[in-house]
């Protein structure tokens, strides 16, 4: 499964919301994620993807929108 | 190693509901609660300073102890809600007890400021005897001063805590402590000297559900223990979203933290304490009982120390 299928996934799954946002949508804005969601996400995002993100990245700017994540993603894959 | 010998906290009288503060920040109760877990919390009188709280912590920790100021070797004073720049409280807390030669150490702290003290104290009684921390904050005019901010106005409340670590005896021994600090988020939670709280939420919480658990495991974990051993934990009261977190974490059931942030709000520096000396007195250490203190707050500064009750 491609990266933002997944980051899609992982986004509905900690939500409870069947919703495909926009890759430049802020998730914050939308609703889709708040503060103890988001920790919820990049939890699934380091299961899904075998990655430890370091405290030094949990960084709100950084997940804020699925092409930041994908981003940050393509620099640890 | 020392031992905790006693708690001791004050809460100021007047209860300040949510119906109150949901007026003056512009949403309602009910959302309050759902953000925070809080119902109430208690606000100091306009003339009541952080030092009257200390010293009233401070004598009532005493008092169940059964020892005179004069038994003391070393004050310790944790606060971030101080009223001035210097001197910061702990030299008037030690006067108002009737000291004029006891060293009295302020620690410009908020929330993990007890924590801090109190691994500070079980290093330091060895040189010092009985020492006595005291954390007291007076929040409400900070979160109240204008503009009013509906986040952060919900949550704070006022109050002081005490804790008499003593070398040689006590109800509980400290194991150890682990204490930690990282200034690469000092932006996110800040007080200036002239302006108003300001806090990134999400960027708090991000950290603090990460390195809190992680904190309480390795003290646990180097004492020959693991989380789900230990009886009771003593946290900053925060929020209780983020004790919610933090017990799904360690995988430890969420009714081995004791909270009191419905009824007092979050009390900074003094909240630990606060909560540490309710669950003394309402349950307490037993023989071999474990108890985990952990706090967590602005620099970021965060830690933690296991106690176990030896009577």
């Amino acid at each position: 499964m491609e990266t933002r299928s997944k980051i899609v996934e992982i986004i509905r799954k900690v939500s409870h919301k069947d919703v495909t946002p926009a890759p430049d949508d802020s998730l914050f804005d939308s609703g889709l994620l708040d503060s103890f969601v988001l920790t919820d996400m990049v939890t699934e995002i380091e299961k899904a993807f075998s990655i430890k993100v370091p405290d030094s990245d949990l960084n709100p700017r950084k997940w804020d929108t699925i092409e930041r994540i994908e981003s940050y993603l393509e620099g640890r894959l | 190693m020392a031992f905790i010998q006693e708690f001791g906290c004050y809460l100021p009288e007047h209860i300040a509901t949510n119906e109150e503060i949901a007026t003056l920040a512009g949403c309602t109760p009910e959302w309050i609660v759902n953000v925070s877990g809080i119902i109430e919390r208690r606000f100091a009188r306009p003339d009541e300073t952080v030092t009257d709280m200390a010293v009233l912590a401070a004598e009532d920790c005493l008092a169940r102890a059964g020892l005179a100021p004069s038994d003391l070797g070393l004050i310790l004073v944790s606060s971030g809600s101080s009223e001035r720049r210097f001197p910061g409280p702990a030299a008037q807390v030690a006067r108002r007890m009737g000291l004029d030669s006891t060293p009295a150490i302020d620690v410009p702290m908020a929330s993990a400021g007890s924590l801090f003290a109190m691994s500070l104290a079980d290093r330091l009684a060895r040189d010092f005897g009985n020492i006595l921390v005291v954390a007291a904050e007076k929040m409400s005019t900070i979160a109240l001063s204008h503009p009013v901010e509906r986040g952060i106005s919900i949550l704070f409340g006022d109050g002081a805590g005490a804790c008499l670590i003593s070398r040689d005896r006590g109800i509980a021994s400290i194991e150890g402590s682990a204490l930690y600090s990282d200034g690469s988020f000092a932006e996110d939670l800040t007080l200036p000297l002239e302006g108003c709280l300001s806090m990134n939420g999400r960027s708090v919480i991000m950290q603090v559900t990460r390195k809190l658990p992680r904190v309480l495991r390795e003290v646990v974990e180097a004492n020959g223990h693991s989380p789900i051993e230990v009886e009771v934990f003593l946290l900053h009261q925060a929020n209780s979203n983020v004790i919610t977190r933090v017990a799904q974490s360690l995988e430890v059931p969420e009714d081995r933290f004791y909270s009191n942030i419905a009824r007092y709000g979050n009390t900074s520096s003094a909240s630990m304490l606060i909560a540490a000396a309710e669950w003394s007195r309402q349950h307490g250490f037993t023989p071999g009982l474990r108890a985990a203190f952990g706090g967590f707050g602005a620099g970021f500064h965060w830690g933690a120390l296991l106690a176990v009750g030896v009577r």
